[in-house]
C-alpha cells in the first residue's frame, strides 16, 4: 500500500460474562464480614453480568489497517478470560483460592491473563463493569502513558 | 485545562481488502469483511477537544464552531457514503476503524480555532472502538 506514516491507535473491545461471587474473607470475624461486605456476604453467593473491556495499542499496520486482528484479540479472551470465568462461581476458582473475588481483584487477574499471554498489541487497561453503576479499571502496576 | 467532548453519527458502508495480498490472503486475514460489495455500520464518533476556559465566554471551545467543522469536514463527506470509493482517503488505505480515527483526526487538527484537539473516538459498533491521540 502507498505510504502512511506508522501511528499508534487504542483499539477497545467489549466482552460480557455473567458469574456468581461472594464477598466474605477468611481473615475477618463474621460480624466484620457482615458490616465490610453486606449483602455480598450472603453464603449462597450473588450472580453479576460483568463487562469486560479490553484497551490494546500499537501501530497501525499499514498492510491490514489494523492496530491487530480482532479474530486474535476475540479468540484470545474467549479462550483465556471467558470460559474461565463464564457462568462459574468465582470463589470455587483457583484464580481465587487465596483472594476475595471482588471486581477490582477480577480486574487484576484479567488484566495479568491478557499481559501475560497476549503477544498480537500492548496491552493499555481492562475495565470491568460489575453493573450499570460500578466500574473498575486496572493499567498495571507503574503508571502507563 | 477541560476537556470538552462532542458526539455524532454517521452511516456508511465499506470492506477491507489490500491489492498486494493474494485473494486467499485478502480472505484470511479480513475474512467477511472482504466481501468487495461492501457492508454497514452506524458509527459513532466523539471527538474530544481540551482547552483553558476563557474567561469572558466561559467556553473551552465555541460549540457552533466545532459542530459546523464536524459537520463540513467529516459528516457531509462519510454519513451516507462507501468509503472505499468516495473518501479520498481509503482510495488506496483500507477504511477500518483505525484508519477512519487517524482520517478524522487529519481533516479536523488544522480546522479547529481555539481548542486543541485531544482525542477522536470512533465507534464501529457498541462493542468495538478506536481511541487516536495523534502522531505521536
Ligand atoms: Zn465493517
Amino acid at each position: 500500500m502507498h505510504g502512511v506514516r506508522r501511528m499508534k491507535a487504542h483499539l477497545s473491545r467489549r466482552y460480557l460474562f455473567s458469574a456468581s461471587h461472594r464477598l466474605h474473607s477468611e481473615t475477618m470475624s463474621e460480624e466484620e464480614n457482615q458490616a465490610t461486605y453486606g449483602k455480598c456476604n450472603n453464603p449462597y453467593g450473588h450472580g453479576h453480568n460483568y463487562v469486560v473491556e479490553v484497551t490494546v495499542s500499537g501501530p497501525v499496520d499499514e498492510n491490514t489497517g489494523m492496530v491487530c486482528n480482532l479474530t486474535d484479540l476475540d479468540g484470545f479472551i474467549e479462550r483465556e478470560v471467558l470460559s474461565r470465568f463464564d457462568h462459574e462461581n468465582l470463589n470455587t476458582l483457583q484464580e481465587f483460592a487465596q483472594e476475595v473475588p471482588t471486581t477490582e481483584n477480577l480486574c487484576i487477574q484479567i488484566y495479568e491473563i491478557v499481559h501475560r499471554g497476549f503477544r498480537k498489541a500492548h496491552l493499555e487497561r481492562v475495565r470491568l463493569e460489575e453493573t450499570m453503576m460500578n466500574s473498575f479499571e486496572y493499567a498495571g502496576g507503574e503508571a502507563s502513558h | 485545562m477541560v476537556y470538552l467532548t462532542r458526539k455524532a453519527e454517521f452511516s456508511a458502508s465499506h470492506y477491507y481488502h489490500n491489492p498486494d495480498f493474494s485473494p486467499e490472503e485478502n480472505h484470511r486475514v479480513f475474512g467477511k469483511c472482504n466481501n468487495p460489495n461492501g457492508h454497514g455500520h452506524n458509527y459513532t464518533l466523539e471527538v474530544t477537544v481540551k482547552g483553558e476556559v476563557d474567561p469572558r465566554s466561559g467556553f473551552v471551545v465555541d460549540l457552533k464552531q466545532l459542530k459546523e467543522v464536524m459537520h463540513r469536514e467529516v459528516l457531509d463527506a462519510m454519513d451516507h457514503r462507501f468509503l472505499n470509493k468516495e473518501v479520498p482517503e481509503f482510495l488506496n488505505r483500507i477504511p477500518t476503524t483505525e484508519n477512519i480515527a487517524i482520517a478524522v483526526w487529519q481533516r479536523l487538527v488544522t480546522k479547529l480555532e481555539r481548542a486543541q484537539l485531544h482525542r477522536v473516538r470512533v465507534y464501529e459498533t457498541p462493542d468495538l472502538f478506536v481511541d487516536f491521540y495523534g502522531e505521536a
